[in-house]
């Protein structure tokens, strides 16, 4: 229903509490309610949030953009189940970014298959009157609403006191004292939730008297239920993707011959509407005790902020990530890695046949590559969800925005390079929350430099066989600086990139800054847990299905030949080794290696190897190459694929695999000059197609992700060649 | 009902956020910049509101806000954006 015509013959009024009603008689029959979470960030509502869905809950998109749609089924009642729908923090119904849109659009049409039946508004007790700005924007577009009072320890210790009988009054909707952290009033909320509401019955702003001519035309036009949503049509018409071109062309029209401007009457909206709260709390609100003495948590910032300590305590606790990244990772991974080489060769030595080979050398390998990340990945976002959870990141922002401002970025900016240490895939759809679209460009850009977690496993593995496993200080670990250097290389080279970029773009819109900093708290384990378990799932389910079908393609292209040659190159490895009376194992071994050179795999390696030798890569790192490009966690899988079919023994782990291969002359192949250059190609080359097409999506086209991949890749390729020329 | 225009008047004295000393309250009296105006009016800077200067970032900028009279919340802005709001 996206025309004039089409809402007049069918009045979405009309269509709207059918609906209503059918969905009534629906929850009696067992089917959901959708109920939208919406409030201001800090409002504790992720909190609510878990509180309500546990461990019930999953990440899609909304339909078209690449905005997070997090869902969770709540159980109100034995009977009764509810779909919630997580709604990201805004102040307000006039959207500043990219993720504000998405909520906005989802309440204004009612047709939608998204359109909630309600909506629960989580409001800060101890900051009523500018979290109940938002509430009453909702309560006047006619959605029925629960407003969950949220943080009332905090407004207690405030000494706010809230007569809620009299908050439930004057607001018109039913009013729930929570405290979601600890989980307290969680059983009223749900109980109120399972009852069917009514839309509110108070209204808070009529839109001025000189707009009412203009509103009631835009309201029969469309058919509307109230005038502020006319109004609202009235403002955001351009983001409004359900309406026809000719229902904008009409807006534009129209307001264009009524004169209207949005930016002052959303001004003056918020400001009667101030004045309309005050009222309400002057009735509802005492405050008791004025405290005086300083919050603890700006007594904590002078510590952490301090333009000595600040400093020192974040790269303290950067440090800390990776030694624990690395470090303390370890033990869980060779556990990980040990059971996968275990079971292989538990079933190698019980079955034979093509596909037993299949199996361990491609399924359990390529499997073992997916698994062995899981502690790496568990531990680095337990680190970023306590660091976000405390509120030590917007400290963080806070600090480094003078700095990243000189590099063309943004202290918003730090949150998607931090994560993209990560991931950079959730990291750039994180470069949301920057409203400034230069800023926003250049921070997607170059957040795929930082190094993530993906690289990872190609860091440890060959970190491991070139860097000594020394102790420095007693508790660090030589190979913990080693991979340190390499982030802070990508670190490095994001920051100058980004300088470069501000002096080849230009733009004249301005970049804002403005932020509330969240009081300090302590994380909510329960949150970091399901932070945790979420990430881990993407990964194993996302990234996993990738590494295992590469896996058991890559398997096959080793395995297999052109028709024929296989079978003569055996013969003749046989023929040599026979004359050269070779041990019946170096024969085998002989005859797996040229088989393997001449399977499809080895000639596609071969083909690319003119073009990486200079770095001092050969036809085997070329596959691996080749197979990064899906995702680069990938390489451990390759490299343990192809040199577990040039080797019998299939209990070494990768990196004793790769310790035993040799060049020509017999010496390790893997040297530390091409170790090295190998690190420096993976810590720059755009080898990541979820990345590419996070980017296209958020950028709304080829151009961005064509130049970071031709970019990247080439700053890779011409680094590793300068260090493979220096160091060998 | 306010006037808009109030919200960008040319004020008698033209001390702003950005003047504040560190520690400093002060009352909001109007918002200088229309397109900064509303996010800040969402944010809680709302004409009449009380504004303690509470901290400056390590090289000068961001600062950071304490709003409200009960020391509200704090929020972090850049100076230029606290140039403009103007005091009374």
């Amino acid at each position: 229903m996206t025309s004039g015509e089409d809402m007049i013959t069918d009045p979405a009024g009309v269509a709207g509490s059918a609906e209503r009603l059918q969905v009534a008689a629906g929850r009696a029959g067992g089917l959901l309610a959708r109920i939208a979470l919406v409030g201001n960030p800090n409002s504790g509502k992720s909190s609510l949030f878990n509180q309500l869905t546990g461990l019930n809950q999953k990440v899609g998109n909304f339909p078209g953009v690449t905005v997070d749609r997090k869902t969770g089924i709540s159980q109100l009642t034995p009977q009764l189940r509810a779909e919630i729908i997580d709604l990201p923090g805004t102040y307000s119904l006039y959207p500043k970014s990219l993720d504000e849109k998405v909520i906005t659009s989802l309440f204004y049409d009612h047709t939608s298959p998204q359109y909630p039946d309600f909506v629960v508004v989580t409001v800060d007790a101890s900051n009523l009157r500018r979290n109940l700005l938002l509430f009453t924007q909702l309560a006047d577009l006619g959605l029925p609403a629960i407003l969950a009072l949220n943080m009332m320890d905090t407004a207690e210790q405030h000494g706010i006191q809230i007569d809620i009988e009299a908050l439930q009054q004057e607001l018109g909707v039913p009013v729930v004292p929570l405290n979601a952290r600890k989980g307290v009033g969680i059983a009223a909320l749900k109980i109120l939730m399972s009852q069917t509401l009514g839309p509110p019955t108070v209204g808070f702003y009529e839109p001025e008297e000189d707009l009412v001519p203009m509103v009631r035309q835009i309201r029969y036009y469309f058919n509307l239920h109230n005038d502020y949503l006319a109004l609202h049509y009235a403002h955001q018409y351009r983001h409004l993707t359900f309406l026809s071109p000719d229902d904008r062309a009409y807006l534009e029209e129209l307001t264009t011959q009524y004169d209207f401007k949005p930016t002052v009457r959303q001004a003056q909206e918020t400001i009667a509407r101030y004045a309309r709260v005050n009222e309400i709390l002057l009735n509802c609100v005492t405050v008791t005790r004025t405290e005086q003495n300083e919050p603890y948590s700006n007594r904590l910032d002078k510590v952490l902020t301090h333009r000595v300590w600040g400093y020192a305590i974040f790269f303290g606790v950067l440090f800390l990530m990776f030694q624990a990244v690395f470090a303390w990772a370890s033990y869980p991974m060779e556990l990980i890695d040990q059971g996968v080489a275990w079971i292989n060769g538990l079933i190698q030595t019980n079955f034979s046949g093509p596909l037993i080979n299949l199996l361990t050398e491609g399924v359990l390998a390529g499997l073992g590559g997916v698994l062995i990340f899981i502690p790496q990945i568990a531990l680095l976002f337990a680190f970023i969800a306590v660091l976000e959870e405390t509120g030590y990141m917007a400290r963080v922002t806070f600090m480094m925005d003078r700095i990243m401002r000189r590099f063309g970025l943004n202290g918003k900016s730090i949150v998607p390079l931090i994560s993209g240490v990560a991931c950079a895939v959730p990291a750039i759809m994180s470069a949301r929350t920057i409203e400034n679209r230069k800023d926003r460009l250049i921070t997607i850009f170059v957040t795929p430099l930082m190094s993530c977690s993906a690289r990872i496993p190609v860091y440890t593995v060959l970190i491991g066989l070139v860097v000594p496993d020394e102790a420095v200080l007693g508790i660090f670990n030589l190979r913990g600086f080693a991979l340190m250097g390499l982030y802070l290389l990508g670190f490095f080279a994001a920051i100058f990139s980004a300088w470069a970029m501000k002096l080849l773009m230009r733009t004249n819109e301005r970049s804002y800054f403005i932020m509330e900093f969240p009081v300090y708290r302590w994380p909510r384990w329960k949150n970091v847990g399901i932070t945790i378990l979420e990430k881990v799932k993407t990964f194993v389910f996302q990234a996993g299905k990738v590494i295992l079908a590469i896996s058991i393609i890559l398997w096959v292209l080793a395995t297999y030949g052109p028709p024929g040659r296989l079978e003569q190159v055996e013969t003749q490895a046989r023929a040599t080794a026979a004359t050269q009376r070779l041990s019946p194992d170096e024969t085998e071994a002989r005859v797996a290696s040229e088989r393997l050179e001449n399977s499809y795999a080895g000639i596609f390696g071969h083909v690319l190897e003119p073009a990486i030798r200079p770095l001092g890569f050969d036809w085997k790192i070329g596959i691996s190459l080749i197979t990064s490009f899906a995702a680069r966690e990938v390489f451990v899988g390759t490299m343990s694929t192809i040199y577990s079919v040039g080797q019998d023994a299939n209990e070494l782990t990768v990196q004793q695999k790769l310790a035993a291969e040799k060049d020509i002359y017999g010496q390790p192949f893997f040297t530390p000059a091409r170790s090295f250059s190998l690190l420096v190609f993976y810590v720059f080359a755009m080898q990541c197609m979820s990345t590419l097409a996070a980017t296209y999506r958020e950028t709304k086209g080829w151009k961005w992700p064509m130049l970071q991949l031709v970019y990247m890749t080439g700053l890779a390729y011409v680094s590793s060649w300068i260090v493979y020329s220096l160091m060998s | 009902m306010p006037d808009p225009s109030t919200l960008v008047s040319a004020p008698t004295t033209r001390r702003s956020v950005k003047d504040l000393k560190l520690g400093e309250s002060a009352t909001i009296c109007c918002l200088e910049d229309p397109e900064m105006a509303l996010k800040l009016l969402e944010m809680g800077c709302i004409p009449g509101t009380q504004v303690r200067l509470n901290s400056r970032a390590p090289l000068g900028c961001p600062i950071t806000l304490v709003v409200g009279e009960h020391c509200d919340y704090t929020l972090s802005l850049r100076v230029s954006e606290a140039a403009t709001i103007l005091l009374k």
